[in-house]
């Protein structure tokens, strides 16, 4: 554990030295502003916090030192040498990334000594190193390729390469995502320090010593994480790649395209690279707000889903009860009489990747046919204010607002696999902040130390009423934060929890401002979207309505199914997968996935984003909300937009944070959904054990539609389970 | 490595700017206009050695008594340690810094001064002492003879150092190959603790103070001070970034000083016999008498106290009965174990042995073991050999280090049979100098020096060596 139990008991003491640097900021945030320094960069003068490193200093200015293991995520480690840097009267470059700047320092990144050792660093870094660059995958976006062009010498000087040649080191087993190749290394450590800081997982390490050091894991072990797809955007060569993406492509053959991720409820932004209308691979995009830069492994992985099981045309169910591929008109013809004889009796499910517009779309047509049976399918309570106020359903302290947390309560979720990337905040606000954690739930394994408080309602109450220690440290908590699962309100007794929770959260005054106490954390990425346009969360409705004609947009999970429905309802299901929403549909309207078509997604903040066209949809599949559109024409209802504009001045009329893209809506209205709630008639605690649906790793890869088709996902859960067995 | 390698421009920072540049400059310290107290008198003398019996510190060095308790403090140890400890910390260190006392380990940093940095106002933080007694330099073997024969003077010294620094504890890293030595050591250490010389109210002073021992694995880069503290706390012996420097950030995340062990060990008898009896010996600023290790080409090859200051030859002489095969015979001398560059026979006639007096001769005297080596040495062979200590030794954190000691190793061991063109000699140095101050801590320094002291005085024997192996190659493929 990076956290040293040694802190709590040495009061202020600034210890784990080697984080220091980053403890240092932390620490001089909170206290008043001390005194800037002025030191000068390449005779360029520059006012600093006391603290600042002299690459910290140097950027300031625009000047960049080359690096390969310094990261500003990650604690420093100064071990790579690169950036040593020459600072006037010292006799000695000092390593830029490490050292904090002095009044008066005249740093020169650019004299002769400075050149000098940088070139004496990359030649040592080059003479193990394979020039394998032509069958290597981090050609063209490699670090030290572009450092040895930029800083190396121009001719190699290794005469030993007629002799002895070069180290070789044998490749290790991280399992089905990342490849190694490990003779490339340069011993950056990013690797090994992501692992144990960000992810939790300390099996990376170093063993032997000085030219026999290897990066490993000592026994052959899977790397068993939920974010290990980052060691391959981290590691500066390449000797971790991306396994599924190798041998794919070069970096400078590829489209780019800037959209969002759907996997979970995060929002995460991506990168989505494309080739001749084939998503090659998925990078992660910065965004300090979401995901900083990292990117969970299904969202990276899950994207060879995207190429099988697809729904590729129209099909209806024949009179041999199987599904046949028909045309567009036959399908649509069909389906509007289906829904012309339905009238008012017809619903809609909506499921975890719809994204506003269809939603939209969908709820306008059936709002036309009369009917308002427009449900999502993951649940929440709607006693009281149910999702009215939208402060009731939304992470409302926003994820990054998680890190200055100093109290938290997790009930009823594991944010490890739900929000993989709000879990790493959590654990980044575990180490730095030294914030109390606890979880009311099964026991999981979420990287950092949690108080269990126990899995029932009861262990809420307890909380509630003063009858365990961890209520008074959230009490009495600066800024205490309380996350609460969608699957734990998925609960018969889920408005009753919720009820809990908001008065737990009503008692922990609020002492910051703009702080916000209670979250939802929602774990699919249409829900809040869903919500926020007006759709009923939960299918029961649809149960009791018994409709003759339901639509399913995506609907995967199995939230209904025909025993629910009478005989006669017919079913059309519109997505892009053949899962288990296709297998019970009548008529199947192939549609887009999330690379495939420009569309609005609002994360479990509530904020806004939109995916972009990366590739076009296979077949005859097409864009979701046009064939709503289309639909409705046919159907006679015809709906007022005919382009993306125009329905998504639609989404505006509805709720104009919809279309206010990157940015947070806020919703503050607490006490009244709490009132509300109150007022609502006695309710009554189950107090069964809280149950989730992602435990283990193991549950994480295979989610959803898309991920369930992927091949990569399945070696996943596979290579889980196996490493389960080993004894290691 | 027993802090050899820790060099001066690695625990000075700018905090301590002004002293820097009174000690740093070669030879010439400027004083300051008016004698700040603790100021070591200035040194009358000019001929240095050999040693008087009754001066000297260590007075069972041989074992030829017996090393307990009960011996000890028939030879003085723990005599009036309850008085010193009451003069206080301030009057201790005032009195090591008078006897001008200079580290022990190799870098040679003055000791008052260093210990004097732990007495900032604290935080609440405990404060430690640590004790170097990773004594891994090939040829130095000092501290072994201070641990197994006379570990009272060890001992007593982590108590007064302690006191005089404020620490709690004292942390004795002893090399984990020092299995006798570690025996011994213990023994004191509970034997100190049973007559009430340690532990709560030590000596009866009022004054609490532990020691605890702990044994290194084996590893030499553990003798660096801050892979030391990493190495206690259980991680792998890999040095640390400084700043922050131990005296902040030290063991367990508090301020902390290393010292070695012959540092601490002489501290009892200075604080006795008073300062300013210890600077009446050797140079000004070099004073003090000190261990040598004499091994090598040399007919009774032994550890020694001696004079600072001592001629090199006088020293060889005396002790360690001449160079085999006469002064004549001799080669090449490595003076302060074997990191230090080494010096040919015409440097040896008539250099000193003290810190500055190898400076001059561009090397250094690091742990004063004198390694001597005769005509009859394959000198490049030698180098390669210690290159190749080094290349095995490296952490391999840091790249110079990691993969720059290799490469020279392989060099080295083609300069051996001549297998190199001459222009590689210039390239090795290159390399040398693209390590030595480029890595995080002095082991990279450590390995270029020798290579360099080789090219330095013996260029025309690894020419030759050169000439001859094409000579063969053209021999044989005709």
């Amino acid at each position: 554990m990076l956290r040293s139990s040694l802190i709590k008991v040495l009061n202020g003491a600034k210890v784990s030295p080697k984080h220091v640097c980053v403890t240092f900021r932390a620490a001089s945030d909170v206290a008043k502003k001390p005194e800037k320094i002025e030191v000068f960069i390449d005779d360029q003068p520059v006012l600093v916090d006391p603290g600042t490193t002299v690459l910290q200093a140097a950027a300031q200015v625009g000047v960049e030192i080359p690096r390969f293991c310094y990261h500003e995520r990650l604690a420093v480690a100064g071990n790579c040498r690169m950036c040593l840097v020459e600072v006037e009267k010292s006799p000695k470059p000092v390593a830029a990334c490490a050292m904090p700047v002095m009044k008066g320092w005249r740093i020169k990144t650019n004299s002769d000594m400075t050149k000098k050792a940088r070139e004496g660093v990359m030649e040592f870094l080059l003479v193990n190193h394979p020039l394998d660059c032509p069958i290597c995958d981090q050609g063209g976006e490699c670090d030290l390729q572009d450092q040895s062009m930029a800083f190396g010498s121009d001719r190699s000087r290794f005469t030993d390469i007629q002799f002895s040649g070069k180290r070789a080191v044998e490749d290790k087993d991280l399992g089905p995502l990342i490849k190694t190749v490990m003779t490339r290394c340069i011993h950056c450590t990013r690797c090994i320090r992501f692992a144990s800081e960000v992810a939790g997982i300390d099996d990376l390490g170093t063993t032997g010593r000085g030219s026999d050091m290897q990066i490993g894991t000592y026994v052959e072990k899977f790397f068993m994480s939920e974010l290990s797809g980052n060691v391959i955007d981290l590691c500066p060569v390449g000797a971790l790649t991306s396994k599924p993406y190798s041998f794919t492509a070069r970096p400078w053959e590829i489209r780019k395209i800037d959209s969002i991720d759907v996997f979970d409820a995060v929002g995460s932004n991506i990168v989505v690279s494309t080739r001749t209308n084939e998503v090659l691979r998925i990078l992660p995009r910065v965004n300090e707000e979401i995901n900083e830069e990292w990117l969970a492994d299904k969202s990276r992985f899950a994207y060879d889903g995207l190429k099988r099981q697809r729904l590729i045309t129209p099909m209806l169910r024949d009179n041999k009860n199987e599904l046949t591929p028909v045309d567009w008109e036959a399908v649509l013809l069909t389906v509007c009489k289906v829904l012309q004889q339905a009238g008012p009796n017809v619903a809609a499910i909506a499921g975890g990747m719809a994204d506003a517009e269809t939603l939209v779309a969908v709820k306008d047509l059936l709002n036309r046919l009369g009917s308002e049976l427009t449900c999502t399918e993951h649940v929440f309570p709607m006693d009281g204010s149910g999702t009215d106020l939208r402060s009731s359903y939304l992470l409302n302290n926003k994820i990054s607002g998680a890190e200055e947390a100093d109290a938290i309560l997790l009930i009823g979720t594991n944010p490890r696999f739900e929000a993989p990337l709000l879990n790493s905040r959590l654990r980044k606000t575990y180490l730095h902040n030294e914030a109390q954690i606890a979880v009311i739930g099964p026991k999981v394994d979420l990287t950092y130390e949690y108080e269990h408080l126990g899995n029932n309602a009861t262990a809420i109450c307890n909380v509630l009423n003063d009858n365990c220690p961890f209520s008074s440290t959230l009490k009495n908590a600066k800024k205490p934060l309380i996350i609460v699962g969608a699957d734990l309100l998925k609960r018969a007794d889920g408005a009753a929890i919720l009820s809990l929770v908001q008065s737990i959260a009503a008692q922990t005054c609020n002492k910051v401002e703009g702080w916000k106490v209670l979250n939802i954390l929602h774990k699919v990425a249409s829900q809040v979207a869903a919500l926020d346009i007006g759709y009923t969360p939960g299918v029961s409705k649809i149960r009791e309505a018994k409709p003759k004609a339901l639509i399913l947009i995506g609907a995967d999970e199995g939230a209904i199914n025909k025993e629910d429905l009478p005989e006669d309802c017919f079913i059309i299901y519109q997505g892009h997968h053949g899962d288990l929403g296709a297998c019970m549909a009548d008529a199947v309207l192939p549609g887009a996935a999330y690379t495939e078509k420009q569309a609005t997604y609002v994360n479990t903040e509530g904020r806004a984003q939109q995916t972009l066209v990366a590739v076009s949809p296979p077949g005859l599949a097409k864009e979701d909300w046009k064939i709503i559109r289309a639909l409705s024409e046919i159907v006679g209802h015809k709906l007022p937009y005919d382009n993306l504009n125009e329905i998504r001045d639609r989404l505006d009329e509805v709720a104009p944070h919809l279309t206010r893209y990157g940015e947070v809506e806020g919703a503050n209205y607490f006490k009244q959904a709490a009132q509300l709630l109150q007022e609502d008639e006695e309710k009554t605690l189950d107090d069964s054990p809280i149950d989730l649906k992602i435990k283990e790793l193991q549950d994480y890869f295979m989610t959803d539609s898309i991920s369930r088709a992927s091949p990569t996902m399945a070696k996943c859960v596979q290579a889980v389970l196996k490493q389960k067995e080993s004894k290691y | 490595m027993s802090g050899t390698l820790m060099k001066f421009s690695n625990l000075v920072k700018s905090n301590y700017n002004g002293i820097y540049a009174s000690i740093a400059s070669n030879g010439q310290i400027c004083f300051y206009s008016t004698t700040p107290p603790g100021t070591p008198p200035a040194q009358t003398k000019t001929k240095f050695g050999p040693l008087a019996d009754e001066d000297r510190i260590f007075t069972n060095l041989y074992g030829k008594h017996d090393w307990r308790l009960k011996g000890a403090l028939k030879r003085g140890d723990w005599y009036k340690t309850k008085e010193i400890l009451l003069k206080g910390s301030d009057w201790i260190i005032n009195e090591v810094k008078t006897s001008g006392l200079r580290g022990r380990g190799g870098a040679g940093f003055p000791s008052g001064m260093k210990w004097s940095f732990m007495n900032k106002p604290g935080d609440g933080r405990p404060k430690y002492l640590v004790v170097n007694a990773d004594e891994g330099e090939p040829g130095t073997c000092k501290d072994r003879e201070i641990m197994r024969h006379d570990p009272h003077k060890l001992v007593e010294g982590c108590l007064i150092a302690g006191r005089a620094m404020g620490a709690k504890a004292a942390y004795i890293y002893i090399r984990g190959e020092f299995y006798n030595e570690a025996s011994n050591m213990q023994v004191a250490i509970a034997e100190a603790y049973q007559a009430g010389l340690l532990g709560k109210d030590a000596c009866g002073s009022g004054y609490d103070f532990d020691v605890f021992m702990h044994r290194g694995a084996g590893a030499y880069i553990c003798g660096e001070e801050t892979a030391l503290i990493e190495s206690i706390e259980g991680k792998q012996g890999k040095p640390r970034l400084k700043p922050p420097f131990p005296a902040d950030v030290g063991v367990f995340g508090c301020p902390t000083t290393v010292t070695n062990v012959e540092t601490v060990a002489v501290a009892p008898t200075i604080c006795r016999r008073g300062g300013v009896w210890f600077a009446s010996f050797g140079r000004t600023r070099n004073s003090g008498t000190k261990l040598f290790n004499i091994s090598g080409h040399v007919n009774t090859p032994c550890t020694v106290e001696e004079e600072m200051s001592i001629p090199l030859k006088q020293l060889i002489e005396i002790h360690a009965g001449g160079v085999i095969g006469g002064w004549d015979n001799l080669l090449a001398v490595i003076p302060g174990g074997s990191s230090t560059p080494l010096i040919p026979k015409n440097v040896c006639e008539d250099v000193l042995m003290d810190f500055d007096g190898l400076v001059a001769a561009q090397t250094s005297l690091g742990t004063a073991a004198v390694i001597v080596m005769n005509k009859q040495t394959d000198i490049v062979k030698a180098i390669a050999r210690l290159i190749m200590f080094y290349k095995h030794e490296s952490c391999g954190q840091c790249t110079p280090c990691r993969e720059g000691i290799n490469w020279m190793n392989k060099i080295m061991y083609r300069f051996v049979d001549g297998n190199a063109k001459p222009a590689e000699i210039d390239m090795i140095w290159e390399l040398s100098k693209q390590i030595e101050g480029h890595t995080i801590c002095a082991l990279g320094d450590g390995a270029a020096w020798p290579v360099q002291g080789l090219i330095r005085h013996f260029r025309p024997e690894l020419e030759r060596r050169m000439q001859e192996f094409q000579k063969q190659q053209c021999a044989a493929s005709n």
